[in-house]
């Protein structure tokens, strides 16, 4: 259900200030922070960071905080170069991994939010249970009667591989599914960019037989149709992928079946 | 029905005593995209083209039945608030037309680049802008 306020015990207050002492760089970063123990509203608390002490990136400004000035900040983090998919957020307004996104690219202050429309662990962490389920569902593996060759490997051609470029570079950040606002509204049943895209990605591969039971599971008004090409996934992806495009070939395939 | 999502909110305290957990901003927080700032559009003009479908049928049956309700309705939309609502609908019908128009490029599976993307939608907004100053014209000339 579309509910465009949050819950009284979601309203995001005022927090605590905490000044850089004799920076010439300084700049803002407020940050949300939501404490399971301490039973009050999430708070967004300001940190002021001297960025002639601090690497490029929002990941380097995060860690430097947790640092240096307040330990307890929470947040996902691990390759701290794009291919892990941990240190996604929201910065500046958009969904982003914070290791990619320059500080220099963020003008004024920089405001970071966990992922939107989750539900919040703690700080920037947000519960990605429900995406990871759906992403179990679609079965992401290749699938097959046919027996692998005894000698090697299943063989494809060139072209049939290049179908999948721009597909299996996802790293599963969710960036994309959390900046859709169909996903807000009907996540429970609607599967989200990042799973339609997996399921394409094995609709796809030339090796996988399973294409007739991967498009039945999809046939659903939600599963897949609450896809309404906003495009907000294609625009915020952080690895310059296009799950939009992905979910109108899983429709037009839909389509080409009915005959 | 329950949203199964519900489960999810379910955190707990490091002590083992549950706690609702917060929803995570999103529309509070999400800056404005054009990508979906059109699709919101074009869904408000949708819903102000229903309702001004049933001033279109209001017109036209006060036109079938005599010439005192059609005076009444002409009356209505030729007053100042009229005119401004039936250029209002003009443009949501030419924007809807234009948005429905790359929707279905979209439906055949072209136009997902997001240089397109951007660029078919700022394609819209001109097209909506020319084509509504035009018929708006059109009716005052007409006039």
């Amino acid at each position: 259900m579309a509910e465009f306020t949050l819950p009284k015990n979601s309203k995001v207050q005022k927090g605590k200030t905490f000044p850089a002492k004799d920076a010439k760089n300084a700049k803002t970063f407020n940050i949300y922070r939501w404490n399971p123990d301490d039973g009050a509203n999430p708070q967004m608390d300001a940190f002021e960071i001297d960025l002639d002490k601090c690497g490029p990136m929002v990941l380097d400004a995060l860690i430097k905080i947790k640092n240096e000035v307040d330990t307890t900040l929470t947040f996902r983090r691990s390759c701290r170069e794009g291919i892990c998919g941990s240190c996604a957020m929201n910065i500046d307004g958009t969904n982003t991994l914070a290791c990619l996104k320059p500080i220099a690219e963020v003008k004024g202050e920089v405001n970071i939010n966990p992922l939107p429309h989750m539900p919040v662990i703690k700080d920037l962490v947000p519960d990605l249970s429900q995406a990871y389920a759906q992403y179990r569902s679609i079965e992401p593996w290749l699938q097959s009667d046919t027996p692998a060759p005894p000698d090697g490997e299943r063989r494809q051609s060139k072209e049939e591989r290049a179908k999948l470029d721009g597909m299996w570079e996802c790293i599963l950040c969710f960036c994309c599914t959390t900046s859709c606002p169909s996903y807000w509204w009907n996540g429970d049943r609607y599967l989200g960019p990042a799973t339609l895209m997996a399921a394409y990605r094995w609709i796809a591969d030339s090796r996988d037989e399973r294409t007739g039971e991967r498009l039945d599971a999809l046939e659903d008004p939600f599963k897949l149709y609450r896809c309404h090409t906003i495009m907000n996934c294609t625009q915020t992806c952080p690895k310059g992928l296009n799950p939009a495009k992905a979910i109108a070939e899983i429709k037009s395939k839909m389509l080409e079946r009915q005959g | 029905m329950t949203d199964v999502r519900e489960a999810l909110f379910i955190g707990r305290t490091t002590d083992g005593r549950t706690v609702r957990r917060p929803l995570s901003p999103h529309l509070q927080i999400y800056k404005p995209q054009i990508t979906s700032a059109l699709s919101i559009f074009h869904r408000i003009t949708g819903v102000a083209l229903s309702v001004g479908a049933f001033i279109l049928v209001w017109w036209l049956v006060a036109a079938a039945s005599s010439d005192e309700s059609f005076a009444t309705v002409s009356a209505v939309l030729h007053s100042w608030i009229g005119k401004l609502a039936l250029i209002g609908w003009t443009a949501a019908l030419w924007y809807h037309f234009c948005a429905g128009l790359r929707h279905l490029v979209w439906d055949s599976g072209h136009g997902f680049e997001l240089e397109t993307v951007h660029a078919t939608g700022r394609l819209v907004l001109i097209a909506t802008a020319i084509l509504t100053a035009l018929t708006v014209l059109a009716g005052f000339i007409a006039l």
